[in-house]
């Protein structure tokens, strides 16, 4: 398993290195030159010159991904150090370290992501249980409905009717974004309360888009689970019908959606993009989109590459936990 | 699979009579092809039916929108800005009718700067069927001033003697930032809306089947590095390759441009994951019989991925394809929204939604709402029918639903 295990590493390796050449190679198919949108005609060409010189962006397109990957500095041919030594570089728009402005959006994203994931798992597993149980009753047809409309309705959609109805008409919630202006003038347990308020609208959307599937799969494996063998053998014997379900039936039928979380792991990074964008959620989806904008190279580069690392990782932890839960799965 | 033979031609004995003949021409004896199969099933399928009533009626608005539309989607009354839905009078005199008639409308500042908006009881103006409003061209061919309906044109501004200029506009649900009618602007987003869906899919399609039924025929370095290239493409994080792919496009070009642009961007995103089920499935049936005779006999290798096998592959293609199409519209509407897709004054349901991110405009005016509600009946409809035909061409995920 092992060896497996390293092979897959390898691979993801060089999955993610493949990733980033792809990014660079769109950025410098992108018309216009990085960080041209800082520049200003009252700026004088030496210093234009000067901050290219810093940036560098006066080298040729090959020797700039190297320097960015660190390549330059592992062979000493330049003093920047590159992803290879830990940093993410330089972005031109914010003018300070990727690293900083990462850490400073990462946060809001993964919790935002884990809250969503954390919520619908405790509502789907037993929605989706139920409906299996009244498989063609009403709740079932209800649940059905429900997750088509969850399904259909787009997130965007749906968080800009929840702030026309809970900020514009009840006023209960605030109109987006992570904190109260007053933010910092608080203190730290109406800060937290401050935060809860501002995710309830961000959570519900992407809860609600995230239930149907899920809830509809339980339903599923739920329904195959009822019709093994050992269900009719359990009921044979005389167990309470609530023992079958909830001992026998639900964990197995829960088992192969663990794998799922294991894809659920990379969403917990990008699930979100479009939707902190319109309700001004300050995540990486919001820094991507800016970076992205401004042709701030080593911003976008940066989020593409933990993008995709946390993709690879996602798999390869779907796999495992696989093998882990179903000893039929072996890894040669 | 081989098509089954034909008992209406194979099993007609010589002696049959006149009678039996016309018998036959009138009771067809063709077997219920998959297809034919298919559609009895999904005729049976409800929501499935609902969908695709809904469907029709969206494409058909798609196609005659500028006939339906009581405006052009350029046409503007600057003054009117933000016009709530105007209100449908049906008792004139303290008579009912069934003629509606609406009210001229003035908009004016008050004391507390508030942009307000007043109607002149005095006027009516009558809507009616068939007037002559904006002109357009019918199907692309015709060109003509005639729409379904909308006010007498006869009253198009009437100006008061204080100077005031009253307009009898038509807003069936209000107005946008420079007077524009949200309705006709609703109608027109449908092509965009009602299209994209259509043509990434047909791309997705092409790319899909060819790489997948390529890649599961032939087995080795081939599918290896076909395979690695569908993986590589699934591993990015694809929101973001959407807006890095986006802006390698200049951020504006004519309407028509950053349309195929949006589509290529997304179908370029998209056909990795057909064509990883469709090898799998290209897999299974290449070992069959069929697939052996076809290469006894000499045929070609695209031949026979072409004619024998991809065939066995349809019911899960078309199933897949319909329910792609749902994300295609979303992310097509989300570029929109984020000012990245189609661009003004051309409208699409995503950049309409564009003045609903300001919460003081929804606040204002919550009628910018309304092209969501589009997107989701247009999505719904597709994810409805694309579950019904599930249920009707796929026998293989039928069990587990």
């Amino acid at each position: 398993m092992w060896s497996y295990v390293v092979r897959r590493l390898i691979f993801g390796a060089i999955l993610v290195f493949a990733a980033t050449i792809v990014s660079f190679t769109i950025l410098r198919m992108s018309p216009g030159e990085p960080g041209q949108a800082e520049i200003d005609p009252r700026m004088s060409q030496d210093y234009i010159d000067q901050q290219k010189k810093l940036f560098g962006e006066d080298q040729p397109p090959v020797r700039q991904y190297l320097r960015w990957l660190g390549v330059l500095k592992l062979v000493g041919a330049d003093t920047t150090s590159g992803i290879l030594q830990g940093s993410m570089g330089r972005s031109r728009m914010y003018d300070q370290p990727v690293a900083g402005l990462v850490k400073s959006r990462i946060g809001a994203t993964i919790m935002l992501n884990m809250i969503t994931l954390l919520f619908t798992w405790l509502v789907a597993i037993p929605l989706g249980t139920w409906a299996a149980v009244k498989q063609y009753k009403w709740p079932d047809k209800f649940l059905a409905a429900l997750s088509f409309c969850g399904m259909s309705a787009p997130g965007f959609f749906l968080a800009l009717l929840l702030l026309w109805i809970f900020c514009s008409h009840l006023n209960l919630l605030p109109p987006g974004g992570l904190r109260a202006p007053n933010h910092d003038m608080l203190n730290p347990v109406a800060q937290v309360l401050d935060y809860l308020k501002h995710m309830i609208v961000p959570v519900l959307v992407l809860t609600f888009g995230a239930l149907a599937g899920l809830q509809r799969i339980m339903r599923g494996k739920m329904l195959e689970t009822l019709r093994e063998n050992y269900i009719v053998t359990a009921r044979a014997k005389g167990l309470s019908t609530s023992k079958v379900l909830y001992k026998h039936a639900m964990r197995n039928a829960i088992n192969p959606l663990v794998t799922l979380l294991g894809f659920q792991f990379a969403g917990l990074f990008s699930g979100s993009a479009l939707l902190e964008n319109v309700i001004n959620y300050p995540g990486m989806g919001q820094l991507m989109l800016s970076a992205a904008r401004a042709k701030d190279q080593a911003v976008v580069m940066s989020v593409f590459l933990i993008g995709a690392l946390m993709l690879v990782v996602g798999n390869l932890l779907a796999e495992l936990l696989l093998g882990v839960i179903d000893p039929r799965v072996t890894y040669a | 699979m081989p098509e089954p033979i034909n008992p209406a031609t194979s099993a007609q004995s010589p002696v049959a009579s006149e009678a039996q003949v016309e018998a036959r021409a009138l009771v067809p004896l063709v077997p219920a092809g998959r297809l034919r199969i298919g559609w009895r099933i999904f005729r049976r399928h409800k929501p499935g039916m609902v969908g695709l009533v809904i469907l029709a009626a969206l494409y058909f608005i798609a196609i005659f929108a500028d006939f339906l539309a009581p405006y052009s989607y350029e046409n503007e009354a600057r003054d009117l800005q933000w016009s709530p839905p105007t209100r449908l009078h049906f008792v004139a005199d303290g008579h009912f009718g069934f003629r509606p008639y609406i009210h001229p409308k003035r908009s004016f500042i008050d004391e507390d700067f508030n942009i307000r908006q007043e109607e002149d009881f005095a006027k009516r103006c009558y809507l009616r069927f068939f007037v002559q409003g904006d002109e357009h061209r019918l199907l692309g061919v015709f060109q003509t001033r005639w729409r379904l309906f909308g006010v007498d044109p006869l009253a198009a501004a009437v100006v008061k003697t204080s100077g005031d200029t009253y307009y009898s506009r038509l807003y069936l649900v209000g107005s946008d930032t420079s007077g524009r009618d949200i309705f006709s602007r609703l109608l027109y987003g449908s092509r965009i809306s009602m299209s994209i869906g259509i043509i990434a899919t047909s791309i997705v399609l092409v790319i899909g089947l060819f790489v997948g039924g390529v890649s599961g025929y032939f087995v080795g370095p081939v599918d290896d590095i076909l395979q690695r290239i569908c993986e590589m493409i699934m591993l990015l994080p694809g929101f973001y390759l959407l807006l890095m792919l986006r802006f390698m496009f200049p951020a504006s070009m004519d309407s028509v441009k950053i349309y195929f642009c949006v589509v290529l961007i997304m179908s370029l995103i998209a056909w990795p994951g057909l064509a990883r089920v469709i090898r799998g499935m290209v897999l299974s049936v290449r070992t069959m019989d069929f697939v052996h005779a076809a290469r006894a006999i000499g045929q070609s290798p695209l031949r026979i991925i072409w004619n024998h096998v991809l065939p066995n592959t349809y019911g899960y293609v078309i199933v897949s394809a319909t329910l792609g199409i749902p994300g295609y519209i979303l992310g097509e509407s989300g570029l929109s929204l984020l000012g990245l897709g189609i661009m003004e004054p051309i409208p699409s349901w995503g950049n309409m939604l564009q003045k609903a991110m300001d919460i003081v405009e929804l606040d204002q005016h919550p009628w910018v709402l309304c092209p969501g509600v589009c997107i989701f009946l247009a999505v719904m409809a597709f994810n409805l029918v694309g579950d019904g035909l599930r249920d009707a061409l796929d026998p293989r995920q039928r069990k587990v639903q």
